[in-house]
């Protein structure tokens, strides 16, 4: 692909600005942003979500750590990215699962969608939710089982988005819940989802930081927002677009897994292109697809367009018309 | 004699049809869920691979080779629809489990491609051993693809549950199990033919210099 080559690997004649941004920093700041959504899991599910955690990110630093000794590489456990893959997929699962599920997945992350494809940097699709889509195909029983908050004695339950998908409930306060609970994460749903304002905290110290840009997570929530109020299921212009917002992992996936630099566009205009697409398809997905969300699916297909809007979407030459 | 059995081993190892030439993939996908339809469809085709390299190697010289094509496909299906006849007699289980996959062998890529690129200019007995060796690589792969799906989709092998307390993977017998165990069995196979060259080069080069 000789057109290719000037975006990705040519290097122009100096100056050149070094920026101190290092792959270890990058990965290690977006840990530390996803830190408070995880201890609100804790919080909300118990310790069994700490231990779900724990299981996927050591899976992942022990696969990445193997595949490198076997392929001779040099080990890059360090620079904080399997740990990241481990942390984002744990925050895909339920705090039911059992141990060997984080295991499975971790594996599959690291050795099938990162490293078969060349490893970091490489991989077309985003290895966390690669491995969530196998287990989800894989285990459905075991991936969509939910523990109900604060809940002591382990009682199971529907996210709200099942919950209106399957007709348990005909809006949100027939299924006992608030935008207020959405808000702050008391309901059923994956480790790393459910509390809003935890994740709210991270993204907003990650786009202070400058390490993820507002283009994505806009495009995608204003598209989903916006289909989600026009179609609404009430109405034409009558949908519950707050709901949709707050329901599901839109905010999880917008800020934090459609942002990953190595799956997505390039460019600004590119990333907010795929924004838009992940917007589309999650809202085709949860509102005609067979399953209630459609986030983690939506990205995994973008992903695999961004070849082609970084074909078409490029940085204008510096001083050409 | 030598040549012969070079015939037969190159469709089994190097020139492997899904592993090495990555022809007939569309049954090697779509029917490889358990290893008894691997079995069935290896053998199937490899009759159909045997009737045709067999016919059109004893024709090949009255065959005008502006109409080769069509005259290659009517000596095939002629065989497709005796097999799917037989078995449709006779293994009625098997046939109704690889469904459409057993009028489609007229389509696969083997047989036209073992037709066109051997026994059409070689003599009858190097192009049945050709088919056979063609025939035995397409099952093995077959049967390897679809064993490890069915261990690891449904915990079974030839339909004998072989761990208990197994949760199945349910994604390895679906569609893109497939696709991941095809995918990641070339590419070990390609591996492993890399090692194998390096390793020859590597060695000739330290004989070489072991001469000066």
């Amino acid at each position: 692909m000789p057109d290719n080559w000037n975006l990705n690997l040519f290097v122009s004649a100096s100056s050149h600005i070094h920026s101190r941004e290092t792959v270890p920093k990058v990965m290690w700041a977006v840990f530390l942003a996803l830190i408070p959504a995880g201890a609100a899991a804790v919080i909300i599910f118990g310790l069994a979500a700490l231990k779900v955690t724990l299981i996927s990110v050591l899976s992942c630093i022990i696969t990445e750590a193997l595949i490198q000794k076997l392929t001779r590489k040099k080990i890059t456990i360090s620079d904080g990215s399997a740990a990241l893959t481990g942390l984002l997929l744990a925050y895909n699962l339920s705090s039911r699962v059992p141990f060997w599920i984080p295991v499975i997945g971790g594996i599959f992350a690291v050795a099938i969608a990162k490293h078969t494809f060349g490893g970091l940097g490489a991989n077309i699709f985003n290895p966390a939710l690669a491995a969530r889509a196998f287990l989800l195909v894989s285990w459905p029983k075991h991936m969509t089982e939910f523990l109900k908050p604060f809940s002591a004695d382990a009682v199971t339950t529907a996210t709200p988005l099942a919950m209106l998908k399957e007709g348990m409930a005909k809006n949100l306060s027939a299924a006992g819940l608030s935008y207020w609970d959405l808000f702050l994460g008391r309901r059923a749903g994956c480790l790393g989802e459910v509390c809003i304002i935890a994740l709210l905290i991270g993204a907003a110290y990650l786009l202070w930081k400058q390490y993820i840009w507002w283009h994505t997570p806009a495009g995608f929530i204003l598209t989903l927002a916006s289909l989600s109020w026009i179609f609404g299921t009430q109405g034409l212009f009558k949908g519950d677009f707050i709901f949709s917002i707050l329901s599901g992992g839109l905010i999880l996936g917008a800020f934090f897994m459609a942002t990953d630099y190595v799956t997505t566009p390039i460019t600004k205009k590119g990333q907010l292109v795929f924004g838009i697409g992940c917007g589309i398809l999650t809202f085709v997905i949860r509102r005609f697809g067979g399953y209630p969300e459609g986030v983690s699916y939506s990205i995994l297909m973008m992903n695999a367009a961004v070849p082609l809007i970084d074909r078409y979407i490029r940085p204008r030459r510096y001083g050409v018309r | 004699m030598k040549r012969l059995i070079k015939e037969f081993t190159k469709g089994i190892a190097i020139e492997n049809p899904v592993f090495g030439l990555v022809l007939g993939l569309c049954p090697a996908l779509a029917v490889s869920t358990s290893a008894i339809n691997a079995v069935g469809m290896g053998a199937a085709a490899t009759f159909v691979l045997l009737g045709s390299n067999i016919i059109i190697s004893l024709v090949r010289k009255l065959i005008p080779d502006m109409i080769r094509i069509p005259c290659f496909i009517v000596v095939i299906a002629t065989f497709v629809t005796i097999n799917e006849l037989v078995m449709k007699a006779y293994f009625p289980a098997l046939n109704a489990a690889l469904g459409i996959f057993v009028p489609l062998i007229v389509v696969n890529c083997i047989v036209l491609g073992r037709a066109e690129a051997f026994a059409c200019k070689n003599a009858l007995l190097p192009s049945v051993f050709d088919a056979l060796g063609m025939g035995a690589g397409f099952t093995l792969a077959l049967c390897l693809v679809a064993a490890i799906r069915e261990i690891l989709g449904a915990g079974k092998l030839l339909g004998f549950v072989l761990f208990k307390g197994y949760e199945p993977a349910a994604m390895m017998v679906l569609a893109p199990g497939a696709l991941l165990t095809l995918g990641l069995l070339i590419g070990l196979v390609n591996l492993y033919h890399l090692r194998a060259k390096t390793g020859k080069e590597i060695k000739k080069a330290g004989c070489c210099n072991g001469h000066k």
